[in-house]
């Protein structure tokens, strides 16, 4: 089975980092990390790989820099990756990101292709969904269990209340939640082997974009402002003068909780 | 319990600017190791032992490893930990390429060290115990015996102890008693008790290969006669497979102040299978080949647990809000972190921990200088500066240890002292480092008769030059915090020197063996703020960013206001055995 995973390198979430103040952009530090709800999709990708003789290939649109978050899933055991990087390519909305993510892996060849449920620093959610429209594959999201089955796979839809159990035919796109499997750690051997691994670096014109059809020209959407989160407001202390359970009430019903 | 975040940044620093870790890379026989490589293991291992080790650290204390039926049982967190230890192959990162290691630099293991001690200092020992093992057995055990036991210790498939202490040897090893009766096949018979064997016995390996020290018959008293033998738990068959017991009873465990997770066994010996390493009655000079890098391990855990404790006390002093820092509007509590007394504590741990890491990696880094570097002027300056600063690493940072998870506990009041916090448990744990592999107090006579006189006091007065020279360059600098260290530690190293040549200069050994431990504190605080200022260099010379800032604040705050005790440990050291004898044993105790 050839096995598609999208994989994002965002900002180590550690570490607070900034949006820069004319574009809203979040500024990309050199050293990005794998982004943590995706070693769910790597981690199924690998043992659907492992149990069918299939290859992993990680599919990332992202400004390389140092490519430490795609090493990281790399040494979890990941066979190659394609990344997308380009200048023409900042300020795409998750349309184009999709868009350019479905071309380099249609370019390659898959069976199945694996997404996260949604990022931890964009967090969208549509850009699984997006994929499996552009490629024309059926999309089984939300997985919290999932199951190969002859020549398909079937998975449990997570649900408000519980599961749905969805199947289709390959090729078809997965998203994975982050309950599905325990992501494995990789190995030091995995972290050596990791550097020999082949990263083709694509363009978007090499996957037949022009400048236009891409980055801030092409976005269907602009972010018009940010705005910080309103610092707390002082709390109102209220004195007990032995009647003080008043006052509370008085509180509660004003603001409408009782 | 606070998590713990691992302080890559620290490390990487260190590794850069006191270990010279670009450098070593560079050695022959290390021709597969990059920079890249390290950095990307670093990260893992960081998230690792964050991830899966540290949430153990609670379990070890609360459950611990308890002795049920002549058997130790560890809490099932363990259990689960070690199958990913050995999994992603941590253990084998510096282990000889040939027997499944990766054959990285010892500093490289080294960082790895130090993150898995404050994930979890009691289960850090048991790795720790078996990199030792490794040590000894590939650098004296003959082919077969390699062949046998080195891949599966390497792998952490099994795992090593130090067999030493018996009831009547402790600090004086050259009393034990255990014997060694040869057998006909030229393997030997070991009978006899030993006591607080770390990790003795376990559940979380199939075998656990002893190194004993033992007497031969006929083997001359004291040190000179004790050989050294390996003594698995289980037999090995031909084919590397578990074969029968060895008939090596786990009497007890002890029941201990802290590293509850860390079994400390009474192990009986009967008529077990042993085979002898190396030649006979040569025990004594393989430990303590090996001792140099144990030690600075145990330092290790001295820094370790003062990191766990600082990150959780810094936690804490944010969230805590109590009294009504100056300034503060009337209204509201202000956090702990205002007060001025409670920065002095945190920055007090900061910045002792930073100087005791600079201590530690600098002896890891003299340590593979001294058997890899590629000419042999280069090895014997390693050896002689690993020889030197190895008691000064492990007595110092473990003394260190005590006292910042002691001002971690301060920092959390009342529910530093209640044990849920956690706080408490980096206290209780931290207390046994300066007592094992080798007390403190040997530590100090160690540096004061042995190290300290090596090549007639070259070995020690070269170092102080170094210092001495840094302290002089140091005035001059563009950044006046930077200038400004200069004379204290100008001061420092000279109050250092003339302890030194005091000792060189004074024949009664008491009078040196009385002033051990004061030389040894103040060797320490010297050289912390020489890394402390090597450090703030460097970080002078990168981008300014808050972080770089904070190791220059850090290194002025320890050069102010840390630095100057060591001058006022000179008289403590320079006056003899006279004072501590005034008093007649008799006249000690108290009268009613
Ligand atoms: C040069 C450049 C600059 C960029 N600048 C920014 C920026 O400033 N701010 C910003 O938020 N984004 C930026 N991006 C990334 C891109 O715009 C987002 O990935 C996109 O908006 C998807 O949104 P999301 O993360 O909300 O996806 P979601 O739909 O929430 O993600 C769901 C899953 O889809 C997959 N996925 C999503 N995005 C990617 C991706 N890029 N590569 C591989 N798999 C992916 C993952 O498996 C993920 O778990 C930049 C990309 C490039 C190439
Ligand atoms: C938890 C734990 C784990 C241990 N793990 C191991 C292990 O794995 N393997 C092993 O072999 N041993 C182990 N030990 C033993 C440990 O190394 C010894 O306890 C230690 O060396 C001290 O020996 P002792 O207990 O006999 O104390 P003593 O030697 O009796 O020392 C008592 C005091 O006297 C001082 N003293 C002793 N001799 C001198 C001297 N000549 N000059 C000045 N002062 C002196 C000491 O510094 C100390 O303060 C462990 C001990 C503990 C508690």
């Amino acid at each position: 089975m050839r096995i598609a995973v999208c994989v994002k390198q965002i900002p180590d979430p550690a570490t607070p980092y900034d949006l820069d103040p004319v574009t809203h952009r979040v500024v990309r530090p050199n050293d990005q990390v794998l982004d943590d709800t995706d070693r769910f999709g790597v981690e199924v990708g690998l043992q659907l790989a492992e149990a069918s003789e299939g290859t992993v290939t990680l599919f990332s649109m992202s400004p390389s820099g140092s490519l430490q978050g795609i090493r990281q899933a790399l040494a979890m055991g990941a066979d190659k990756a394609v990344i997308i990087d380009d200048e023409n390519l900042a300020g795409s909305d998750a349309l184009t990101t999709s868009r350019v993510l479905a071309a380099a892996i249609e370019r390659e060849g898959f069976d199945l292709v694996i997404a996260g449920t949604e990022s931890t620093d964009g967090y969208t959610g549509v850009v699984p969904q997006q994929i499996a429209e552009l490629v024309d594959v059926p999309s089984l999201t939300f997985a919290r269990k999932v199951e190969v089955t002859d020549g398909g796979i079937r998975i449990e839809q997570q649900t408000a209340g519980g599961y749905d159990v969805v199947e289709a035919p390959l090729p078809a796109l997965l998203s994975v939640t982050s309950g599905v499997v325990e992501p494995r750690y990789p190995t030091f051997k995995g972290i050596m082997q990791a550097k020999k691994k082949p990263i083709d670096t694509l363009t978007a014109e090499d996957l037949g974009f022009s400048a236009d059809q891409v980055g801030e020209a092409a976005a269907g959407q602009t972010i018009t402002s940010v705005e910080p989160i309103p610092a707390r407001e002082a709390g109102e202390i209220v004195e007990d003068d032995g009647e003080g359970y008043l006052k509370i009430v008085a509180l509660l019903e004003q603001v409408k909780v009782i | 319990m606070a998590d713990y975040t691992p302080p890559l940044r620290d490390i990487k620093f260190v590794l850069r600017h006191i270990v010279g870790i670009e450098d070593i890379v560079e050695y022959p026989g290390f021709e597969h190791v990059d920079l890249d490589t390290i950095d990307g293991a670093l990260d893992e291992a960081g998230r690792f032992m964050s991830e899966v080790i540290a949430p153990t650290n609670r379990d070890g204390d609360e459950i611990g490893s308890v002795w049920m039926d002549g058997r130790v049982i560890t809490p099932d967190s363990f259990k689960d930990a070690w199958r990913k230890y050995v999994e992603t192959g941590w253990s084998a990162v510096t282990g000889p390429l040939e027997y499944g290691g990766h054959g990285f630099p010892d500093a490289v293991g080294f960082a790895l060290s130090e993150m898995f001690v404050s994930a979890n200092l009691a289960f850090s020992l048991n790795p720790m115990l078996t990199g030792s093992a490794i040590t000894v057995i590939a650098d004296h055990a003959d082919d077969d015996l390699r062949s046998v036991y080195l891949e599966k210790l390497v792998t952490a498939e099994w795992t090593g102890t130090m067999v030493l202490t018996e009831p009547e040897a402790g600090s004086d090893v050259g009393a034990l008693r255990t014997k060694a009766i040869p057998n006909d096949d030229g393997t030997y018979r070991i009978n006899g008790s030993k006591i607080f064997i770390t990790w003795g016995d376990h559940d979380l390996s199939d075998n656990v290969v002893h190194l004993v020290l033992a007497r031969l018959p006929d083997a001359p008293p004291g040190t000179r006669g004790i050989s050294l033998f390996l003594v698995p738990k289980m037999l090995v068959n031909d084919d590397g497979t578990i074969g029968a017991s060895n008939h090596i009873e786990t009497v007890s465990i002890e029941h201990k102040l802290g590293i509850h997770g860390s079994p400390t066994c009474v192990l009986a010996y009967e008529d077990s299978v042993g085979y002898l390493i190396g030649e006979p009655n040569r025990g004594m000079r393989y430990m303590f080949k090996m001792m140099n890098q144990a030690r600075r391990e145990v330092g290790l855990e001295g820094l370790g647990i003062a990191d766990r404790a600082y990150q959780q006390a810094l936690a804490y002093a944010i969230e805590r809000r109590q009294g009504r820092a100056v300034g503060a509007p009337k209204t509201e509590q202000s956090p702990i972190i205002e007060h001025p007394d409670v920065r002095r504590m945190l920055m007090t741990m900061k910045a002792y921990n930073e100087a005791a890491r600079g201590l530690l990696y600098d002896t890891a880094a003299a340590g593979e200088r001294s058997h890899r570097h590629p000419d042999e002027t280069g090895r014997a300056e390693g050896a002689a500066r690993v020889a030197l600063l190895t008691p000064v690493a492990k007595a110092w940072s473990t003394d260190l240890g005590v006292e910042m998870a002691s001002i971690g506990v301060q920092v959390h009041g009342g529910v530093g002292y209640v044990e849920e916090t956690g706080a408490a448990q980096h206290l209780r744990d931290a207390r046994i480092t300066p007592i094992y592999e080798g007390t403190n107090g040997i530590q100090a006579i160690d540096l004061v008769m042995r190290k300290v006189p090596m090549g007639d006091g070259a070995v020690v007065r070269s170092y102080l030059t170094e210092m001495a020279e840094l302290a002089e360059s140091l005035p001059s600098h563009t950044d006046p915090r930077i200038a400004a260290m200069g004379a204290t530690l100008g001061e420092g190293v000279s109050a250092l020197e003339e302890a030194t040549e005091w000792l060189l200069a004074t024949d009664d050994p008491n009078d040196r063996l009385a002033g051990a431990t004061p030389y040894l504190e103040m060797f320490g605080t010297v050289a912390g703020g020489y890394y402390l200022a090597r450090l703030a260099l460097a970080a002078s010379a990168e981008e300014p960013d808050p972080w770089y800032e904070a190791k220059i604040d850090t290194a002025a705050f320890y050069a102010a206001q840390l630095l100057p005790r060591a001058s006022g440990l000179l008289p403590s050291v320079t006056a003899g055995a006279s004072d501590l004898f005034a008093i007649p044993v008799d006249a000690l105790g108290v009268s009613r």
